[in-house]
């Protein structure tokens, strides 16, 4: 069993309009990475110069804010889901 | 309205029920034509129209007349002497939202002009993720609009903000959670249902409400910008958004521009943004909230980075008080003012008394507290705190046997 990856709205234009994508990859560093590969230009659309998240992405591993976990860091297990959600809602 | 743009980016979009930029998932936000704004939007013309929220109409987001909400706002600006005295300054305003109308909170301006915008748009079912107020407000008006209603709530919130969505009819969904993740689960909604979100995809406009909260503040001050205004913070949203109200109306010649604060206030069970402004950041780190105040109980504030920039702009303060320091904030407005004010007003009111005190905000200057929800919806937050009635029976003698008693008390 692979990951699976939640894909919002705004990027699904560089997903062929696939909502959800599997990776096979260990953190969610190299998740972003193997989306970049296999959907070129959506790394930069999640990630700043630096290579850290963007300010107004916010990334879950199931439903926990990765930023309570370890950041790009954080360890990916089979069957986990990841949600990448605009920051912008709410309030 | 001209177009939705990017705050970041400024790409532009059409004007639609989307709320992100595609590219760097910025906000996006109305853009307008002020100079022709400025032809029609004069202080006579203001003076001439009904008293609400909506006599600024040429700066809230719909394309034609507004149809929903249209007796909101204009809520009382109140001179709080009594209060004054107690937190040690020259002069101090109460802007009592705790009375807007129809649902006795700030949120009543956004969701006018959010469901005003989604009825132009086409769509018959409106939704949001809420803290309690904003839940109330889109269950009454979209029950007035005709228009069909879920909201999103955590499900731990006070009995009356429940009731207070229950009774319009709308669909309340309770999320075991907290306001962030009711938050996250709506987002990935929105996308699905093709709703009005009014905090997702209707957002941009939604939003812009806020503003009639600070041109209610210029014109009932007698055209003029307070020197310290003091504003709760959730999202962050109000407090970007009363600085933007502000701007305009210097930007259209209806005020003269002075120099002004927007300060921010917090509770310190859920302070991410003053937390962050007090350390001088730029960025702030998203918290798991615990505190009474629940309306403000968001730990990733969508707005956060624009409140702390929008401090930085206006050489503002932002400070947080504990639970306790909230139910005193609330009976110390109560007592002076006779305004009971929900949690998030004794957050405000408690802020403006600590940046006094720390001088933060000058003894001999004057302040507008912005008081946004009503006590009677968080009586949770305060019962037990606030003394019980005492009992006795119908008989003259045991009334004056009790204030004896009170007097050798005393």
């Amino acid at each position: 069993m692979a990951k699976i990856i939640r894909i919002p709205t705004p990027l699904r234009k560089l997903t062929n309009n696939e909502e959800l994508v599997e990776v096979t990859a260990a953190t969610i560093g190299d998740a972003i990475k193997e989306l970049q590969a296999r959907f070129p230009g959506i790394e930069e659309r999640l990630v700043d110069e630096k290579g850290e998240v963007r300010r107004f992405v916010n990334v879950y591993v199931n439903e926990e804010d990765i930023r309570f976990l370890q950041n790009r860091a954080t360890p990916l297990k089979d069957g986990d889901e990841i949600s990448i959600i605009p920051a912008i809602a709410g309030g | 309205m001209k177009a939705l743009k990017c705050r970041e980016c400024g790409r532009e979009y059409p004007l639609e029920a989307t709320h992100v930029c595609e590219f760097d998932f910025g906000p996006l936000e109305v853009a307008y034509d002020y100079a022709r704004i400025k032809k029609s939007l004069t202080r006579e013309a203001i003076a001439s129209r009904p008293r609400s929220m909506w006599r600024y109409r040429e700066l809230l987001p719909v394309a034609k007349d507004p149809t929903v909400g249209l007796q909101v706002g204009f809520t009382p600006l109140v001179k709080a002497d009594r209060l004054a005295a107690q937190l040690g300054i020259r002069e101090l305003w109460i802007k009592n939202d705790a009375v807007n109308y129809p649902t006795l909170s700030f949120k009543d301006r956004v969701v006018s002009v959010a469901l005003s915008r989604a009825k132009e748009l086409g769509f018959t079912t409106v939704a949001c993720a809420s803290t309690g107020n904003l839940a109330n407000s889109v269950a009454a008006q979209a029950a007035a609009a005709g228009l069909k209603a879920y909201v999103f709530i955590p499900s731990d919130l006070e009995q009356g903000k429940i009731i207070n969505s229950l009774v319009y009819g709308a669909n309340v969904i309770g999320i075991k959670g907290h306001y962030d993740e009711v938050n996250r689960l709506c987002a990935e909604i929105a996308g699905k249902f093709g709703w009005a979100f009014v905090n997702v995809n209707m957002r941009p406009y939604y939003a812009e409400g806020s503003k009639s909260m600070a041109y209610e503040i210029i014109e009932q001050l007698g055209w003029r910008i307070p020197r310290h205004t003091i504003v709760p913070m959730a999202s962050g949203s109000l407090l970007t958004k009363i600085q933007k109200g502000y701007q305009e109306f210097v930007k259209l010649g209806l005020v003269t521009e002075s120099k002004y604060s927007i300060h921010g206030a917090q509770a310190t069970g859920c302070s991410p943004i003053s937390v962050a402004q007090k350390a001088g950041l730029d960025f702030f780190k998203p918290v798991k909230p615990d505190t009474v105040a629940k309306s403000l109980a968001i730990g990733t504030p969508a707005d956060g980075f624009y409140a702390l920039k929008a401090m930085k702009e206006t050489a503002a303060h932002a400070d947080d008080i504990t639970d306790d320091e909230i139910r005193d904030a609330i009976k110390l407005l109560a007592e002076t003012e006779g305004i009971f004010a929900e949690t998030a007003g004794g957050v405000t009111v408690g802020v403006a008394k600590k940046l006094i005190a720390a001088g933060k905000i000058p003894h001999d200057s004057s302040a507008v507290i912005c008081v946004t929800g009503n006590g009677l919806k968080t009586l949770d937050a305060v019962t037990g705190h606030v003394g019980q009635p005492r009992e006795i029976k119908p008989s003259l003698r045991e009334f004056e046997a009790l204030l004896s008693a009170e007097t050798v008390a005393a």
